[in-house]
């Protein structure tokens, strides 16, 4: 699966603020990437970028380039709607709809006019076995979604992005609301999931980023103040500012 | 990571080096006794080693502790790693000298059969390279450390010399054996220090740079 998001010299202003400066990333090799920083330091940002959803906010401007598969995503070539399909997101708090277990999953299916009962029901299966939530909620498809325990709304949230398939999934600090056993489980998950996704990952918990990720970039200030494998990162990182901060001396 | 943790290194590093210097003076004390043909001072021996070995535990224990605790990251996992690695040494050495204190006992009862010539040289670099590989640990100093690693080569060759002349003169005199015998185990154990003392300086330039520099696979010197 050697499809590629390729960061360019991507700067990013919120009006006359830069929250992100000449960063370079690429994703790709069904790597877990982790983003770590101190509050501020435009990972969210970055993160929000690989998608278009900091298009929603006033007063943003975009230079440099994200290509998704040679493609420039901020060109008219790239329908948003595509780009949120092939590149989506899981969100801090699990926001599922109000609806039933089932009616999540299918919903991207519903918006794309898919009318299959049947395949419908076929993928809304391999959806949640896929999220490990098969065997607790077969028998329980037309029941809320929103009277799910916290960590099962969240794997409720990546079957519902499985569903459409995307080819990467961005994380934005998923289990910042979960206890640490629902953060083991989702963990678990994203390292099944990489054998067949791409995964970005925000996180201000390190051992996290430690944990899963394969490579890892340490940001400040909005620059990619390094970025490299995960293992180096925290053994053995080059940039002095990178060292200080894995090491609690930042600040 | 907090402050606290910090202070917790920096307890760890001066047990460390209580540790150190303890092994240090077991070392000066064999030292002493060969070349001073001393053997009362040899009593310390076995009480230091027996702190040593409580201090090797400690160590451990206190290692351990910082890491499932604080989980360090870079420069102090690197630390910690490096601490537990030298206190094996440290504990190895002191190990060393009570053997040689040993052999020492053996050829004090013994008469000596010629004057030390390439023997105090040895034990001279090799406590050189002991006490040198605990002050570039103190303050992660590379150069010093790596200055370590080239001496042993001269450790070696002495060593090698030595054996050859004591392997004449059992050859020539069978009666020499036993004395020639407790003397090549003292030169044995006397490189087997200098051995630590390169682990140690080998250990000093990972916790400082993170560079494997063992058997010279990742950085040739």
């Amino acid at each position: 699966m050697p499809k590629i998001i390729k960061v360019k010299q991507l700067d990013l202003y919120y009006n006359q603020f830069q929250a992100l400066k000449s960063v370079n990333m690429d994703v790709d090799n069904n790597n877990i990437i982790g983003l770590i920083g101190p509050s501020g330091c435009g990972k969210s940002t970055l993160l929000r970028t690989l998608n278009r959803m900091n298009d929603l906010i006033e007063g943003v401007k975009i230079k440099g380039e994200i290509l998704l598969d040679g493609v420039n995503i901020y060109s008219s070539q790239m329908e948003i709607y595509e780009l949120r399909k092939r590149v989506g997101m899981v969100f801090q708090r699990p926001n599922p709809f109000p609806l039933s277990i089932f009616e999540n999953v299918s919903f991207g299916l519903k918006v794309e006019r898919f009318t299959d009962k049947k395949k419908t029901a076929e993928i809304v299966e391999k959806s949640l076995q896929a999220a490990w939530l098969w065997d607790d909620l077969k028998d329980k498809l037309n029941e809320s979604a929103i009277k799910l325990p916290l960590y099962q709304q969240q794997l409720l949230c990546i079957a519902r992005l499985l569903a459409v398939e995307p080819e990467v999934i961005l994380m934005d600090e998923p289990c910042s609301a979960l206890d640490p056993i629902a953060t083991m489980k989702v963990e678990e998950l994203m390292l099944e999931l990489k054998k067949e996704y791409h995964i970005v990952i925000v996180t201000h918990n390190m051992q996290q980023a430690a944990r899963i990720s394969d490579l890892c970039g340490y940001m400040l200030l909005g620059e990619m103040i390094e970025f490299g494998k995960t293992s180096d990162i925290f053994t053995n990182p080059r940039d002095k500012r990178t060292q200080d901060y894995i090491t609690g001396r930042y600040g | 990571m907090d402050r606290h943790f910090f202070d917790e290194l920096e307890s760890l590093k001066e047990i460390l080096l209580k540790m150190g210097a303890i092994a240090e003076n077991m070392v000066n004390v064999t030292i002493k006794a060969l070349v001073e043909h001393d053997s009362k001072v040899l009593a310390e021996l076995s009480g230091n080693e027996s702190k040593l070995n409580h201090l090797q535990v400690e160590i451990d224990e206190y290692c351990l502790k910082l890491n499932a605790l604080h989980q360090p990251t870079a420069s102090d996992l690197r630390f910690l790693f490096g601490v537990i690695k030298i206190n094996s040494e440290l504990e190895r050495v002191g190990d060393h000298a009570v053997n040689i204190g040993r052999s020492i006992l053996k050829i004090l009862d013994g008469k000596q059969l010629k004057p030390f010539v390439d023997m105090p040289q040895m034990v001279d670099i090799v406590n050189a390279m002991f006490k040198e590989s605990l002050h570039a640990f103190v303050n992660l100093n590379v150069d010093k450390a790596r200055n370590i690693l080239y001496r042993d080569d001269q450790v070696d060759k002495l060593r090698y010399k030595i054996i050859q002349e004591l392997t004449e003169l059992m050859k020539k005199d069978p009666a020499t054996i036993e004395y020639a015998i407790n003397l090549i185990l003292i030169a044995n154990k006397f490189e087997k220090i200098a051995d630590h003392a390169t682990n140690i300086a080998e250990v000093v330039i990972f916790v400082a740079q993170g560079k494997d520099v063992r058997h010279h696979f990742s950085d040739p010197l």
